[in-house]
């Protein structure tokens, strides 16, 4: 290696700000890496498909006839329970893959991963916000598969533009659910506590909100659990992705799942500003 | 090695005065809750010189790379790379920097390539950029034959030399190494310690090595000795050993460490 070889390119680092094409090298990187890493986990893509199709042929096979559904919208006739829980199910993907997020930074965290994001002279909101996109697209792919093996069941949106529509409604939900993971990340200590965010969050989100069941259904069984549903936000992101998969936006749900992503990523934004300390609490000793 | 209170300080948001320090570390202390890690930190690394900090595992030396990287942030006290303030312009001080942390920090399920890539990409670099620099550093270090291969295939000493040449991929002028020998075997750690003085020497890299291992100290090194997070001494590895009334590094930090531990146990 030659001195020359250093001092050029250090001259160039040394006194200009990085502009428009580093931080799209540095987007590009982080959305490449998370890719890379899915394709290598071919069983996370497996089990991430074999959740909801479990979910959609067994369970809503054997309660199609348990659970009917009246014509709300954005339905104009009445549905099979099959129709009914696809937008749930697509939700619920995007819901694990906001945890797979979480689970991934604090695998990274413990395995040394981590720093060479941290230590990175991109601010660090803007490394958060990139690695949050990144595990976005990767949940938008694992959706679409699921509706590609879902149309060979006759499972499919009104009009084949419904499969455009709803991309806008899952990137946003997958935003949302990715800065969830993400600020529940900031909160766990060791990869071995990561089965509580399962019990705590994923199940009591899934099951307490509108995604098996309408929640007409729940008020009839319980007043107050359906109060619960209603302040649940993944209750108005399965609502989102519903009416957009019925090419109609849903104000409400619109509005919750914006200010819930708002919510989540400015709280992991803070968590993981250095002078917050989340690191030095995890790492020191 | 110089005393900071003699460096040129910087102005403004980082407009470099003449000649600043690779690394100027002033006042710095730091605790975990109630147990303090470092207590008043103040040294410097020279640009283009070698300098190890030594000290026993607990020492505070892995503590004080977290905070010249802001991995932790705003201590009382200052940390400036090359007159950069890590705290006050964060980007332009850590784009001085190239790191080895003691944790390895590869990517185990991607290839050679892909993890020099992906760093070069947090540095803002192009892959073909990336791939240029790399060959040259990869080369010297013998390494060039595994850019497809898993890291997980690779032995300990490989990955070290991987990730030294992946901290210098965006041509850093001050590298900091922790611990970066530690698990070796004696040829790849001879072989790590000959490429980093190689890097200083002929590149002009300035070099904060992190240390247990006194063989890894030479007489005309530059060494701070660390102890329970306070420094005990500072200067060319030959003053330390004289001023301790030894004959060589080794029983000099001993006798250090020893004193330390009667005045505070």
């Amino acid at each position: 290696m030659t001195s020359a070889g250093l001092t050029e390119p250090l001259d160039r680092n040394f006194r200009q700000d990085f502009g428009v094409v580093q931080y799209a090298r540095c987007f590009k990187g982080i959305v490449w890496r998370e890719t890379l890493r899915f394709l290598h986990q071919r069983e996370r893509f497996v089990s991430a498909l074999v959740r909801p199709l479990v979910w959609l042929f067994i369970f809503a096979a054997g309660f199609r006839s348990v659970l009917g559904v009246s014509i709300i919208p954005p339905y104009e006739t009445y549905v099979l329970y099959e129709d009914y829980i696809t937008p749930g199910l697509m939700a619920m993907i995007t819901l694990f893959s906001g945890m797979q997020t979480s689970l991934s930074m604090v695998y990274d965290r413990e395995m040394g991963n981590m720093r060479s994001l941290l230590v990175s002279p991109f601010p660090r909101w803007f490394l958060l916000v990139s690695k949050l996109i990144a595990g976005t697209l990767v949940a938008a792919i694992q959706v679409y598969a699921f509706l590609l093996i879902a149309y060979f069941w006759e499972i499919e949106p009104p009009s084949p533009f419904g499969y455009l529509s709803v991309l806008p409604a899952v990137l946003l939900v997958g935003l949302m659910l990715g800065a969830l993971g993400m600020l529940l990340s900031s909160l766990i200590k060791q990869l071995e506590n990561f089965a509580g965010i399962m019990n705590f969050v994923n199940f009591p989100m899934f099951f307490a909100s509108s995604a098996l069941y309408p929640l007409w259904r729940v008020r009839e069984g319980s007043p107050w659990l359906a109060y619960i549903c209603e302040l649940n936000p993944f209750t108005h992101a399965v609502e989102l992705i519903r009416f957009a998969f019925y090419e109609q936006v849903n104000l409400l749900a619109l509005g919750v799942v914006l200010g819930a992503t708002l919510f989540f990523l400015i709280g992991a934004i803070v968590a993981y500003d250095p002078s917050r300390g989340m690191l030095q609490r995890r790492e020191g000793p | 090695m110089t005393d900071p209170s003699t460096l040129p300080k910087m102005t403004g948001r980082g407009t470099p005065g003449p000649a600043p320090a690779a690394l100027e570390i002033v006042h710095l202390s730091h605790s975990y809750g109630a147990r303090p890690a470092l207590r008043n930190v103040s040294f410097s690394v020279r640009p283009a010189s070698f300098c190890i900090l030594l000290g026993l595992n607990g020492a505070g030396k892995s503590t004080l790379f977290s905070l010249i990287t802001r991995l932790y942030a705003a201590p009382p006290g200052t940390i400036r790379i090359f007159g950069f303030d890590v705290n006050m312009t964060p980007s332009a001080a850590l784009r001085q920097l190239g790191v080895v942390f003691q944790a390895r920090t590869l990517d185990l399920d991607l290839t050679v390539r892909q993890n020099l890539l992906y760093h070069a990409s947090l540095h803002g670099i192009s892959a073909k950029e990336a791939l240029l620099s790399s060959q040259i550093v990869l080369e010297r270090t013998g390494m060039s034959g595994h850019l497809d291969e898993r890291v997980r295939t690779l032995s300990g000493g490989q990955i070290r030399r991987i990730e030294i040449a992946r901290a210098l991929l965006h041509h850093p002028p001050l590298l900091l190494l922790d611990e970066a020998t530690a698990g070796l075997d004696i040829k790849a750690r001879a072989d790590i310690l000959a490429h980093v003085r190689y890097l200083v020497a002929e590149a002009g890299v300035g070099v904060l090595w992190a240390t247990h291992l006194i063989d890894e100290v030479t007489p005309a090194d530059d060494v701070v000795v660390i102890h329970a997070g306070r420094i005990l001494d500072q200067g060319l590895a030959s003053e330390v050993t004289a001023r301790a009334g030894a004959a060589e590094i080794g029983t000099a930090f001993t006798s250090l460490v020893s004193v330390a531990r009667k005045e505070s146990p």
